[in-house]
């Protein structure tokens, strides 16, 4: 007899990073049962590694800026395949939601009449992020985290529990989603998953379920994000019958640490190039200046000269090309170490030392200094850091309702990095921060009001649960099955070496022969040991998640062929029109297998599209679409 | 690459033992890449907290040699080649299995925390402060909740005991940043740490500074300042004797202006209280003060034969039970 401890809940919110926890407080606001499940325990998630700030059009630097402004560089960074509604409301709501943290007790760095200070940042026309030196995220999350505790409080007060109606359980993974089929549409009925530390089974029996996951980063070897990132909230949406939209961009941070390796992976904020770092190859060449792309000739900065003035005098000087977005600079450095021109590790040298005196490094860069110092003695502040690119960020995910964030299965909602639409083919850098407190909301307010509707609640199948619970042990019982560690490895394997920054038709064939037959091994993973807080069986349980995400990656990076944002084809080098009308979307067949087809791009408003130069347009859209 | 010594802790709440591996280390890894290796070609189900790997999320914490240290943030090069290290879970909180503890305590200590009180007066974006200000709360907001202080903390190591009554650096810290954030509404914070916290139990002997991978000056700017005020307030003999001889509207942080209301819960176990303990109560009423401002000392120019009450004259006693914001709870 297998024992299964049950909850009730009005909204379960799956994931306690930014994005959760902003759903979590919302839901609880409007007055609902709400659980946060947190893979691991609360306020570790991995919004705390934003070091760079979240953008928001509040305009305390630069008062020119307002929302058009930040709406207008959203699309271009995207490329103009972001869905337009979204980047609408992102630009329009992020003040607010920036705002209303400090309402929690947030303190962001201040400008000098005492307004949130806001800095440049790659792709941004005006100083926008709000940050907290270099430890944004690190604050976003403690204040959400404590604004949950001061919620648990008042309910303390009011119901004599703390988590009368809010609770967070911490070390627990969903595994399946459940759903009642029984009126003939799917609804969200529940959710099914483990305490980690205890490897004991929990259902929560809910009528709505919030996906706030992260992304897909632990399928690749070299990535800035944590163990949690394997793509769980992708998976559970496409098993509930929801769909993914944009899998094929992926961002690469340019600026990832490649050695030594006790660092690999780890960001160099992008703060480092806008407080004056630039980019080196081994031959000591600035070598930007040549990667500058035709569509921003006009707003960098063609001479070290000029770019260097900027940092001062912005008004008068174009920006130093080391501020593209971060495609393009993930592209050059590239092709800088194809070039020959690289590091022993595959990287180029980010200098900053040379060029700003120690103290101001520290002051501005406090705890990237500290970090390089702590983890791999190197000082930031007298020799130059060794970096590459690195796998940060999925802008593909759960297609979702731009004002509502439902996710097209009754009941079941997405907000953060687990959704896709809002940044198109490429994320600014600072617009994920305040994309998870804008669309977080949304995902609450609109789940919860979504219980307000229903008639009756939604009914757990048992038979749902019992094979969650078989598909759960099935590895614990495999004697002698492929070690989930190896099978990781090799997973990583692929999908750094052929669906990684640079792709190619042939690489992408071949990963996709590769991929199936990991997923016949994995169908055979055995972990050793017992229930109780056993990595090897959490990593094998999460493999057929980051399997179907890299196959929905890799499906998709083969089918679009044009390079744009994070998704470059060497084949096809050229950014196509045609292509940019396209979103890519995945669904799976009842079998499991990864089915994808082409859907139309939702058509911008004439008052939307009156914000740009008509030449600006010319370089994304069709004739036909401009007439 | 080599091959080194290591004693890694193994088992759960009922015991366990150290067990002797022998593991590959590679130039420039950190403890934390040769659990990984353990796991991945000897002990698949070694248990080990740890997410980010680059000392910002405080998730691996555990002890490495008997120190408390973050497992991503200690470099192998620190060590002699053959030296055997040894690696623990922390010693303060009970363990659930190998590396991994229950760090609950944490949690609950900080639900105990009054959260942050937004001033009344200001709207979302009419906040103003100077970054001077926020600096010093800023230091405390830095923390990555690696409870290593709380780890090594003396007064909760090896006195289970304590526990109830003490809240631990991090929550000190909290307090204090609570206390120096310029818009926090509520201004008995360092009362509350004195109270409640235990913060007289530190003895400030500063192990959670130095165990601090964020390198927050836990004891010296958040702990002594901390004790020092709260001393002042309560100890001060200067405060004391003005207590004793000044106007009451010269002593005007201790006497409420305002209406107050009463802080205790709304309801009681069976829902039922007969008093509502939210409504808003008319403050003490000074005592009646001569021209100058001095309690009437001299019976002869006072308007009763005695000293004025000590809990304002507008009181007549009995109280009627009634007019008081409390209900006792076997009635």
């Amino acid at each position: 007899m297998i024992n299964i401890e049950k909850h009730w809940y009005d909204v379960v919110v799956i994931g306690a990073g930014g994005a959760g926890l902003r759903a979590a407080i919302e839901a609880r606001l409007a007055g609902k049962k709400v659980a946060i499940i947190s893979k691991s325990l609360f306020g570790k998630a991995h919004t705390v590694m934003a070091e760079g700030g979240a953008a928001a059009a509040m305009g305390n630097v630069n008062p020119n800026d307002n929302w058009m402004v930040h709406f207008r560089d959203t699309m271009r960074g995207g490329k103009f395949l972001n869905n337009y509604r979204m980047a609408e409301l992102h630009a329009k709501e992020a003040p607010e939601r920036i705002w209303e943290l400090e309402t929690y007790g947030a303190l962001f760095d201040r400008t000098k009449d005492g307004k949130i200070s806001q800095r440049n940042f790659g792709g941004h026309e005006y100083p926008r992020l709000a940050h907290v030196g270099d430890r944004t995220g690190l604050e976003l999350i403690r204040t959400l985290q404590q604004k949950i505790v001061s919620l648990q409080q008042e309910d303390k007060a009011q119901h004599g529990a703390y988590d009368a109606r809010l609770r967070v359980f911490a070390e627990c993974t969903i595994t399946e989603l459940l759903l009642d089929e029984s009126t003939g549409e799917k609804r969200i009925a529940g959710a099914f998953g483990y305490h980690r530390e205890s490897g004991e089974f929990v259902l929560f029996e809910a009528p709505a379920v919030v996906l706030a996951t992260g992304g897909v980063g632990r399928s690749y070897k070299v990535t800035s994000n944590s163990w949690e990132y394997t793509g769980d909230g992708h998976a559970l949406a496409l098993r509930a019958g929801a769909k993914l939209i944009n899998m094929e961009f992926l961002q690469f941070h340019p600026t990832g640490m490649v050695w030594p390796p006790s660092v690999r992976g780890i960001l160099v904020t992008e703060s480092v190039r806008g407080d004056g770092g630039v980019l080196k190859n081994t031959e000591g060449k600035r070598f930007m200046f040549e990667y500058v792309p035709d569509v921003f000739r006009k707003q960098y900065a063609e001479t070290p000269e000029e770019g260097d003035r900027w940092y001062t005098d912005p008004d008068n000087n174009r920006r130093p090309p080391e501020l593209l977005p971060r495609d393009e600079v993930a592209r050059a450095i590239n092709s800088e170490v194809k070039a020959g021109r690289g590091t022993k590790a595959g990287g180029v040298y980010l200098d900053i030392a040379s060029r700003r005196p120690a103290a101001e490094i520290l002051k501005k860069l406090p705890s990237m200094y500290h970090q390089f110092k702590e983890l791999a003695d190197v000082d930031i502040t007298t020799q130059p850091m060794e970096v590459g690119p690195t796998c940060h960020y999925v802008m593909g995910g759960v297609e979702v309702d731009p004002d509502t964030a439902s996710a097209g299965v009754l009941g079941l909602y997405a907000a953060g990095e687990v959704s896709g639409g809002m940044h198109g083919s490429n994320r600014l850098g600072g617009n994920s921060l305040s994309d998870l407190l804008v669309f977080g909301k949304r995902a609450g307010e609109y789940a919860a009001s979504y219980t307000d509707t229903l008639g009756k609640r939604p009914k757990v199948d048992d038979k749902q649960v019992a094979a969650a619970v078989e598909e759960a042990l099935t590895p614990l019982a495999r004697d002698g099955g492929e070690n989930p560690y190896t099978l990781q490895s090799d997973l990583q394997d692929v999908m750094g070496d052929l669906v990684g920054i640079i792709r190619r038709k042939g690489e992408l064939q071949e990963s996709l022969s590769r991929l199936s037959e990991l997923r016949e091994r994995i169908r055979k993973v055995g972990a050793s040991g017992g229930r109780r807080y056993n990595p090897g069986w959490h990593l094998a349980l999460d493999l057929r998640n980051m399997l179907v995400v890299s196959e929905c990656t890799a499906k998709a990076a083969l089918e679009r062929e044009e390079s744009r944002g994070g998704h470059t084809r060497e084949d096809f080098p050229k950014m196509d029109a045609k292509w940019r009308q396209v979103n890519l979307v995945c669904a799976i067949t009842p079998t499991g297998d990864v089915d994808l087809t082409h859907q139309p791009i939702p058509t911008m408003t004439p008052d939307l599209l009156a914000l740009f130069d008509k030449s600006e347009l010319a370089k994304y859209m069709t004739d036909q679409e401009l007439s | 690459m080599t091959l080194r010594q290591f004693k890694v802790w193994r088992g759960d709440a009922s015991g366990g033992q150290l067990n002797d591996y022998k593991v590959e280390v590679n130039e420039g890894e950190v403890v934390l890449d040769v659990i990984h290796r353990l796991q991945a070609t000897q002990e698949p189900d070694l248990a080990c907290r740890w997410n980010c790997k680059a000392g910002k999320c405080g998730s691996c914490s555990m002890e490495i040699n008997g120190m408390p240290r973050l497992g991503c943030m200690t470099r192998m090069s620190t060590f002699e080649e053959d030296e055997t290290i040894s690696i623990t879970p922390l010693r303060t909180f009970p363990v659930i299995r190998d590396l991994v503890t229950d760090v609950s305590f944490n949690y609950e200590k900080a639900q105990e925390m009054p959260a942050f009180a937004p001033p009344a007066d200001l709207a979302p974006g009419e906040y103003r402060m100077q970054q001077i200000d926020v600096e010093r709360s800023q230091e405390f907001r830095k923390c990555i909740e690696c409870f290593l202080c709380q780890n090594t903390c003396h007064v909760v190591r090896d006195h289970d005991d304590n526990k109830p009554a003490f809240s631990g650096p991090r929550l000190f810290i909290r307090a204090a940043e609570l206390d120096m954030h310029p818009l926090d509404a509520r201004h008995d914070r360092k009362e509350i740490a004195q109270q409640s916290q235990g913060l007289g139990y530190c003895n400030i002997t500063k192990c959670c500074t130095e165990v601090c991978p964020e390198h927050i000056k836990i004891t010296d700017n958040a702990i002594i300042p901390m004790k020092e005020r709260v001393v002042d307030r309560r100890y001060d003999p200067l405060v004391v004797f003005g207590r004793k001889i000044l106007r009451r509207d010269q002593l005007a942080a201790t006497v409420p202006s305002g209406p107050t209301v009463h802080a205790g819960p709304v309801t009681v176990a069976d829902g039922q209280a007969p008093v509502d303990f939210g409504r808003e109560l008319t403050p003490p009423q000074p005592a009646e003060t001569n021209a100058s401002g001095h309690v009437n000392l001299n019976e002869m120019l006072s308007d009763r034969a005695a000293a004025a009450s000590p809990f304002g004259d507008d009181i007549t006693f009995p109280i009627n039970p009634n007019s008081l914001n409390y209900y006792h709870p076997e009635r």
